[in-house]
């Protein structure tokens, strides 16, 4: 194929060199690229897309009764992040969440950072009540986030921003493993010759993650995974990852609290459960404790979580952390507890509950991105630049009403990777979402989600608003491809 | 050990199957039938309604028992429960929620059967090649089958395949027998006079019998064809062999130390031994209808049992935070 006429038009671009070159670690990608005849691509793109379909990597749409599934949309072209880039990266993440879990610990036992007044208390939720209800909780093994999703943009070489902390039940892995899977059938030879570190541990390590928090004296811990049920956007995942690890995947109406344990209902009778991943949300975990009209949860759940009879991951409670207004701390949060420089910054952040701040982001509506601080999955944005002058003035209401309840954000240039589009490639926006595991180690599972806003110019990346995902290759050290010893 | 959740999903999801291969094999016949031009044991279609015990439900939809209002009413009828069209979704549900239990290729072949039906527009079936249609749902059915015993590991979830698609069986054939049988027959006492031959040979077609019943008693007689289709245990639609088959799965799955399973176990291996032992010439004398009427009403219990025994097992009640929480009140 060709793509002598792909630009950069000013934007960083992963795999090609403003002029026009590819860069070092995307040559074999690239030559390999240009080899393929007229309409190969396109070939090989739907290739990808039924092998997806098939696999069943889907997710419900639904329109009034009738369901379908889609896959979402899969770009064949990688992002390539070389060693040096991506090993920074790993260790801002690691530094990161560490400090994320001694705020956890520290908001709901002493607050000393409230009561120095490093992270002022007007901006914590105190009053919210799954906080309060978590208040005299210890977790197992002091971790709160086991599983967590932290959203990179990258807008030069060396520089990543965070964009967002996901410590409740951040989705997205089984994409990362699939695509992996999907791109070694598009482009073996390229894999054969680039020393792409591999991905296929994660269900090992996520298995390994969970039975670490198994009470004390279980030798072997009966693990399952939580989920609402198959009608869920994410239960493909769910799935996915109960059957990579070999354990059950249970509803809550397949557990019941009895005789002071959490048991799975079976055709032998109740079984105890130790260790449950779950994939709903605290609100919704224990109509006992938290809401009382939930049908997804388990009741009573909560009560044998605070004796230590089972373990929850993520740890109930921790989702206060997941906050737009807490982000904005976190870089000091950073400083504070572990005294050191954060590694990975911040976008830059204005908190309308602060007045001056408030002001600023009133004045230039037209230039910052406008978030809710508690919505996730891109609801609720407004993009300045991009919106009408009806709906800034509209959310200039919004803010003035609730000032607590927003952020904004200066737009960011987002770096762009060539991207399919017909017979040929064009840049699109992409962002990237690690995943990171918190057991008796941290582990950063290498890369991570890629998603490509797939509209020309758009830099929304959600699956919801037309996103897609790529595969992400980190590559080794050493620059070359792992010999194969005879 | 399976989740009862999961094992209910199985369980159904297997038996919708056969449901739906079973509707197909005698909508299938009776085409058959009405295309050879005497019909001198009357219209087939009304009977196919009785087989179903659905006939309020058609009743109250349709007027007549005609060939296009029997069809549509057992293939695509969405508002009656049982059509083969409900009966694959409902299938397919039940699998989506185990899609990590069962194998890729059942699930595959279960969502071409559910492409195979829905595609199918009524009047295609009706005018354009309906045998055709049907044919697709029956091997699509059997496909299935042969991918859960090829695929899947014979564990515990197979077996549970395996119990509800020969309960499903035994159901089927023993409601088919019994209306057909009472149709040809209406009389114990005519046994022996002229018999509508064409017919009867329909009755061994619609559940695949014809061939193998010739290899064991050659000219067809009442008697032989009730003793073949209740009693011989090497055929596959047989009564017996469909109670001995879901017999061997139960105990697979009860294993050693289960105590909460007696009833089913005793339930499933009376009615096994009842056929197993029992001889044709008994059966008819104390009346095949009242035979078979038992034979169902068991079935139903054994249904019953499992769900009791398996799917909806809950233990007595002895939480502990319930009782601190009581004491704690005192």
């Amino acid at each position: 194929m060709d793509f002598s006429g792909y630009r950069t038009q000013g934007y960083y671009d992963e795999l090609i060199e403003d002029s026009g070159a590819p860069r070092p670690p995307a040559v074999p990608l690239l030559d390999r690229l240009l080899e393929l005849e007229e309409g190969e691509i396109q070939h090989r793109q739907r290739a990808a897309e039924r092998a997806m379909f098939e696999s069943g990597t889907t997710f419900n749409v639904y329109h009034e009764e009738q369901a379908t599934e889609r896959i979402i949309p899969f770009d064949v072209v990688p992002r390539i992040l070389e060693a040096h880039v991506w090993d920074r990266v790993e260790q801002g993440l690691r530094q990161r969440i560490q400090a994320l879990n001694h705020f956890l610990t520290d908001i709901y036992g002493p607050q000393h950072i409230l009561h120095d007044g490093t992270v002022p208390r007007e901006f914590v939720d105190l009053g919210n009540i799954t906080f309060q209800k978590c208040m005299t909780l210890r977790p197992p093994r002091g971790v709160w986030c086991h599983i967590s999703g932290i959203d990179l943009v990258r807008t030069g070489d060396d520089e990543f921003h965070v964009l967002e902390d996901n410590l409740r039940c951040p989705s997205g892995v089984s994409y990362v493993l699939e695509n992996r899977r999907v791109l070694k059938q598009t482009f073996p030879r390229v894999f054969g010759s680039l020393p792409i570190r591999s991905v296929d541990d994660y269900a090992e390590k996520l298995l390994a993650t969970l039975e670490h928090l198994a009470p004390l004296g279980v030798d072997r811990p009966k693990t399952v995974v939580l989920t609402p049920g198959i009608y869920n956007s994410a239960y493909f995942e769910h799935s996915y990852l109960a059957q990579q690890m070999g354990v059950p995947l249970v509803e809550g109406s397949d557990l019941i609290v009895h005789d002071g344990f959490v048991k799975m209902k079976t055709t032998h009778g109740l079984r105890r459960v130790d260790v449950i991943y779950r994939r709903i949300d605290d609100d919704f975990l224990d109509p006992g404790c938290f809401n009382p009209d939930s049908a997804l949860g388990v009741r009573g759940i909560m009560d044998v979580y605070r004796s230590g009879r089972v373990a929850l991951a993520n740890a109930p409670g921790a989702g206060i952390a997941d906050n737009k207004v807490i982000y904005a701390f976190v870089p000091k949060m950073i400083e504070y507890y572990l005294d050191q420089e954060p590694i990975l910054p911040n976008v830059e952040t204005f908190l309308c509950g602060r007045d001056a701040d408030c002001r600023h982001v009133l004045d230039n509506l037209d230039e910052l991105v406008v978030k809710p601080a508690n919505e996730a999955g891109g609801k609720g944005i407004m993009v300045g630049p991009h919106a009408s002058q009806a709906e800034r003035d509209a959310y200039a209401e919004l803010i003035a009403e609730n000032p607590r309840g927003y952020i904004a954000q200066p737009t960011l240039s987002l770096s762009r990777v060539p991207t399919v589009v017909g017979d040929g490639l064009e840049g699109r926006h992409v962002d990237l979402r690690p995943y990171i595991l918190y057991g008796k180690d941290i582990y950063v599972l290498p890369g991570g989600l890629t998603r490509v806003a797939l509209r020309k110019g758009s830099l929304v990346v959600n699956s919801s608003q037309g996103g897609g995902t790529k595969d992400t290759w980190v590559l080794s050290d050493n620059g070359h491809a792992p010999s194969i010893s005879i | 050990m399976l989740l009862s959740r999961v094992a209910n999903s199985i369980y159904w999801m297997s038996r919708y199957i056969e449901r739906a291969e079973n509707i197909a094999r005698f909508i299938d016949v009776n085409l058959q039938l009405s295309l050879d031009q005497f019909t001198s044991a009357g219209d087939p279609w009304a009977p196919l309604i009785e087989v179903t015990g659905d006939a309020e439900d058609f009743k109250s939809r349709y007027d007549r028992p005609t060939r296009a209002n029997v069809m549509r009413f057992l293939t695509l009828d969405r508002a009656y429960p049982n059509s083969i069209a409900n009966c694959i979704t409902l299938a397919r549900d039940n699998a989506r929620t185990i899609r990590d239990i069962i194998t890729s290729e059942m699930w595959q072949q279960i969502n071409a059967l559910h492409i195979t039906v829905t595609r199918a527009a009524d009047d295609a079936i009706r005018e354009d090649r309906p045998v055709e249609f049907y044919h697709a749902v029956k091997e699509g059915c059997l496909l299935f089958a042969a991918h859960t015993d090829a695929t899947m590991s014979h564990n515990e979830g197979f077996e549970f395949c395996k119990l509800g698609r020969m309960l499903e069986r035994a159901d089927k054939t023993s409601r088919v027998m019994d209306v057909k049988y009472f149709l040809l027959l209406p009389d114990a006492e005519d046994v022996g006079g002229a018999l509508d031959v064409v017919q009867w040979a329909a009755l061994l077609r619609s559940v695949g019998a014809l061939e193998m019943y010739r290899q064991v008693h050659g000219v067809i007689t009442p008697g032989n064809v009730a003793a073949f289709l209740i009693l011989n245990p090497q055929f596959p639609r047989s009564l017996t062999h469909g109670l001995l088959q879901a017999q061997g799965a139960l105990t697979q799955i009860v294993g050693p130390g289960n105590r909460h399973t007696a009833e089913v176990e005793r339930r499933l291996g009376r009615l096994r031994s009842r056929l197993q032992f029992g001889q044709i010439d008994e059966i008819i004398d104390t009346g095949l209808h009242e035979f078979i009427d038992r034979t169902q009403l068991e079935l139903n219990r054994i249904d019953e049992s499992i769900d009791e025994a398996f799917f909806r097992y809950t233990p007595p009640a002895e939480d502990v935070f319930a009782q601190q929480a009581a004491q704690m009140q005192q």
